[in-house]
């Protein structure tokens, strides 16, 4: 039944627009209350972020990262898991492709692809104690993903300091070579986004059309029955928790490797941090579907770089931006919004209908 | 696991906190100074831990308390500002722990919502909304420093050379009242009837929505004290990311009790004082120019992975923990 799917999307569809409507009122609240004016902001944001074609080229560059740690997080809800580790996992695969992309000389051409599958390996295996507390000890993942998260970013800022430190300036890890970076489109696009959008395909595929992934979504949607099939949980966890951890180290690489001007990343992690938190966000908002989450992240991605503009016409802090998605999350944690906004809706319309 | 059990363990962890203590002595370090520490250190992670062993009794999982912590500590700073007293500063961080408490409680029984992804939207939320909020109030991004005269005074423990802050001593009595309250009273039971055997609550004639939704805004009031007691009694200051995840090692500590709030209480000590430790190492001379100070940073995170691998197993968590109630 064709029109019965079409019919589960559109209602997908409408109830992320909801959370997101709801995310913005609540962030227009904010404003007020502050004395802001959320309509000259807003207007600027949505300019900002797609107005014209840079502007959109800086929409993609942010949406990047953020459809990779997406996935991260979108991966694991499938099999039934809260992993919220994409934080640490991506600082993990930054630092992988400073490694190779920064302090190694290799030829072109393959410079940047080792350099970034080293970046998506490092990040895969920042997952594994994860996978191991998760079996062994029946750890909770979301609180042993939040401390390897701390742990992988005091790691990393240790590296960044000590071992990798930019000879030039020593605020910064070396920069990636000119042989490691990818290609500029526009702005501060690069070549890595359709490499992004690539990976992401294949997420698809694996976790939609394959064996695998089937074991994994069974997992997720009934251990009981999967168990009884003979699907191996552990292995299913291993999976979901190292596929996630390939997304978030590529998301580390593409900050790195793929985002001029500054091809690397400061000792404070600053062009990195929260962007795995966001990606939760971006999950939600895009249903966990890699589909979806390719244009949620860019709708986020817009509003991201669209903040900036925020900040300079209005004067609102662009951070509020990172409130309005946790809004969003937690208007997408309710079930039956949808059907809850709908029924009142009914029942004014009701009341009209009999008032008239 | 029984408590004795626990109990043991925490007797041990102790022991090793004291070995620990001893050598930084012999390298000058005094000793009071690093138990003082420890003290402030507990005293947000108790709060917390206590507030969230009330909830998750009653079946409520926050996973929010970073969230809470991180809008508190601003809220409580501007309330100081306002009335110019860090204690009201702090009540107000407790007030509004306690409404956010609430809300999330409506949400995960009226709402059905699912509790551990309201909880990440909260903390998600509360890392940009501490950002806007230092940047609307005090148009200054990422950090504010406010008059000494707004941090409370800590009180000299007679016989001792120990200062130590009154909300220590209020986290010792939350700890001592959780359990008196949950164990002896009523109240307790039904708390914990309604995160056991909501059914048996609702047949009682007593609506399980409103014992959670009590529970969890309790839980997050002292988690809301917390919050605010970190930059008004104990850092003097406040910085976008106060909590530094702080509110994961106190979800932690309720792991390790079980749900115990005297054990929480332990716990907490022991994660506080490891803190404190891993604070006087790092200014320590002789120490801090071996190691470097980012690998004595990771001490307590290290510490909480072990706790969890350790204990987690042996819980047993209400049955109802983290199930909306809906009647059959």
């Amino acid at each position: 039944m064709v029109s019965k799917k079409i019919r589960k999307i559109l209602y997908r569809l409408a109830e992320s627009l909801l959370a997101v409507g709801i995310g913005f009122l609540g962030g227009a609240f904010l404003m007020l209350l502050y004395g802001y004016d959320p309509i000259t902001a807003y207007r600027a944001l949505l300019t900002g972020a797609f107005g014209d074609i840079s502007g959109i080229y800086e929409t993609l560059s942010f949406a990047t990262p953020l459809i990779l740690t997406a996935l991260t997080f979108g991966i694991c809800v499938r099999s039934g898991l809260f992993n919220i580790g994409a934080e640490g996992q991506m600082y993990m695969g930054a630092i992988g492709a400073v490694m190779i992309g920064g302090a190694m000389s290799l030829p072109a051409g393959i410079h940047a692809a080792t350099a970034t599958l080293f970046a998506m390996l490092l990040g895969g295996l920042w997952s594994i104690p994860v996978s191991i507390l998760k079996i062994t000890r029946n750890v909770h993942e979301v609180v042993s993903t939040i401390m390897l998260n701390w742990i992988s970013f005091w790691l990393v800022t240790y590296l960044i300091t000590y071992q990798l430190t930019d000879p030039m300036r020593a605020e910064r890890a070396v920069p990636a070579q000119e042989t490691a970076r990818y290609t500029v489109i526009g702005a501060s696009l690069t070549t890595i986004f359709p490499v992004v959008i690539a990976f992401t395909l294949l997420i698809y595929f694996i976790v939609w059309r394959t064996t695998l992934g089937y074991e994994l979504r069974l997992v997720g949607y009934n251990p009981e029955a999967a168990r009884y099939a003979g699907i191996s949980i552990p292995r299913a966890v291993v999976m979901s928790f190292l596929l996630g951890g390939l997304a978030a180290g590529l998301a580390g690489a593409s900050q790195v490797l793929g985002r001029p001007p500054s091809w690397t990343v400061y000792a404070t992690l600053g062009n990195l941090v929260n962007l795995g938190f966001e990606g939760i966000g971006v999950s939600l908002i895009g249903r966990n579907h890699p589909i979806g989450i390719i244009f949620a992240a860019i709708f986020y991605g817009g509003i991201l770089h669209g903040g900036r503009f925020m900040e300079f016409e209005a004067g609102v802090a662009s951070e509020l931006v990172r409130a309005i998605n946790g809004i969003i999350i937690v208007a997408l944690a309710i079930p039956e919004l949808l059907s809850m906004v709908s029924g009142v809706v009914k029942r004014r319309r009701g009341k009209e209908v009999e008032a008239g | 696991m029984r408590v004795w059990k626990r109990l043991l363990w925490a007797l041990l962890g102790i022991a090793a906190l004291a070995m620990v203590s001893y050598e930084l002595s012999q390298a000058g370090v005094r000793p009071v100074k690093l138990v003082e520490t420890g003290l402030l250190a507990m005293t947000p992670l108790a709060l917390a831990a206590v507030g969230e062993c009330i909830n998750e009794k009653a079946g409520v999982i926050n996973i929010g308390i970073e969230g809470i912590f991180l809008i508190t500590a601003v809220v409580g700073v501007y309330w100081a500002e306002v009335f110019n007293s860090g204690l009201i500063g702090i009540l107000m961080g407790g007030v509004f722990g306690g409404l956010i408490g609430a809300v999330l409680g409506v949400l995960s029984t009226y709402g059905k919502a699912d509790q551990i992804i309201a909880g990440m939207g909260l903390n998600v939320m509360s890392l940009g909304l501490v950002q806007y909020l230092l940047m609307a109030i005090w148009a200054f991004p990422g950090i504010h420093i406010f008059p000494r005269e707004l941090v409370v005074p800590r009180l000299s423990l007679p016989f001792t050379e120990l200062r130590i802050s009154p909300f220590t001593l209020i986290a010792v009595a939350a700890a001592v009242l959780a359990t008196l309250m949950l164990g002896r009273t009523l109240l307790g039971l039904r708390i914990r009837a309604a995160g056991d055997k909501p059914e048996a609550v609702d047949v009682a004639g007593i609506n399980v929505n409103h014992v959670r939704i009590l529970a969890s805004a309790l839980g997050g009031f002292l988690a809301g004290v917390g919050g605010a007691f970190m930059p008004l009694g104990w850092f003097g200051g406040l910085v976008k990311e106060i909590s530094a995840g702080r509110g994961f090692i106190a979800l932690a500590a309720v792991v390790f009790a079980g749900l115990n709030p005297l054990l929480a209480l332990i716990a907490s000590f022991i994660f506080g004082y490891a803190e404190g430790v891993a604070f006087t190492i790092v200014v320590t001379p002789g120490v801090k120019e071996v190691i470097p100070f980012h690998f004595i940073q990771m001490i307590p995170y290290l510490l909480t992975i072990i706790i969890l691998a350790i204990f987690v197993t042996f819980r047993r968590f209400p049955n109802a923990l983290g199930k909306p109630y809906i009647r059959e």
